[in-house]
């Protein structure tokens, strides 16, 4: 009972990212992979949170369409990204482009680790050292201490 | 008392940053378009058919392309406002009628009166695609030099005319 129901959520949670089905046919193995790799790695502008394999949209079909339109014609990846950027900005990727307005995404959380580390070790190095003790102090403590045991 | 500072500045840093990202509308696509050549179309007229408009007959001049289709509400919205700029005779609107039966648009236009110069039809979408629409309608302003100079995307509103697309067309227009 239980498995078919989590079964169920399985096929659920699927099912958006089936709604894709255009059938095209690629002339190489190669084509094909390009384009689903194409595919997952661009935004559909209509609804922001998916790609273009996940989308039903009317323009992330069109984006299809043109994504394998363009493969067929025999140009590269990387053709089909700056026409896809060309036309609506970088926001259409999902894997940003290293460049210099994303050095800041790409690098960011290295500066973070490296500013992290820092603090920790300049942290373990000026640990603080043992407190001093006043010797009388300790003596009475351990007289007191020691008292209380033979009292009982 | 110093070792709050570090901390303070850091979250006073974070609620700056967050506080932008709220006035941002993460909705609004910046369009890489803007000061680039207009992609070129030669596309049939609505009216006409037989006849075609190019980009290249628009040069010289500056104009508006709305993109709409009678399928979206929005453009019903934004109609009476397009309208009005295109009764201003300032610039030529022209419409780019997006992913739409022809016979449709035609009815829509005679239910709601036709503002623009003329409408061009763009059945699969390839022309939106090349001006990187995604989402009707959009509203473009072109300079005399063919370069586009304002996208607005959505419903134009008669605050958006008066504040964000007319100061653009009288500088243009000089």
């Amino acid at each position: 009972m239980r498995y078919a129901f989590l079964l169920l959520c399985l096929l659920g949670w699927l099912n958006p990212a089936a709604a894709a089905i255009e059938a095209y046919e690629f002339e190489t193995p190669q084509m094909e992979q390009d384009y689903n790799q194409l595919v997952q790695e661009l935004r559909c502008l209509v609804c922001q949170n998916q790609n273009l394999a996940g989308s039903d949209a009317d323009l992330a079909r069109d984006l299809r369409r043109e994504t394998y339109e363009m493969l067929s014609e025999g140009k590269s990846r990387q053709e089909v990204v700056d026409f896809m950027v060309e036309r609506y900005g970088d926001f259409v990727l999902y894997r940003p482009q290293f460049k210099t307005s994303t050095y800041l995404l790409w690098l960011g959380p290295f500066l973070l680790l490296l500013l992290a580390l820092y603090f920790l070790v300049r942290r373990l190095r000026t640990a603080t050292p043992a407190p001093e003790v006043d010797e009388d102090a300790l003596a009475r403590a351990r007289r007191l201490l020691e008292n209380n045991e033979s009292n009982k | 008392m110093n070792r709050f500072v570090l901390p303070l500045a850091g979250f006073l840093l974070m609620v700056g940053l967050l506080g932008y990202g709220l006035s941002l509308d993460p909705k609004k696509v910046p369009s890489p378009l803007i000061d680039k050549q207009a992609p070129a179309f030669s596309l049939a007229m609505l009216e006409e058919p037989a006849r075609q408009l190019s980009t290249a007959d628009m040069v010289g001049q500056v104009w508006v392309l709305n993109v709409w289709a009678s399928w979206c509400v929005s453009c019903r919205a934004e109609h009476q406002v397009i309208s009005e700029l295109a009764s201003r005779r300032l610039v030529p609107v022209v419409g780019l009628n997006y992913k739409d039966d022809p016979a449709d648009a035609t009815r829509w236009l005679q239910q709601f009166g036709n503002p623009y110069a003329t409408s061009v039809i763009d059945r699969d979408g390839r022309v939106g695609i090349d001006w990187g629409v995604y989402g009707v309608p959009e509203t473009f302003v072109i300079g005399a030099d063919g370069l586009i100079k304002y996208k607005h995307i959505g419903p134009v509103s008669q605050e958006s005319l008066e504040q964000k697309i007319m100061p653009v067309l009288k500088e243009l227009l000089g």
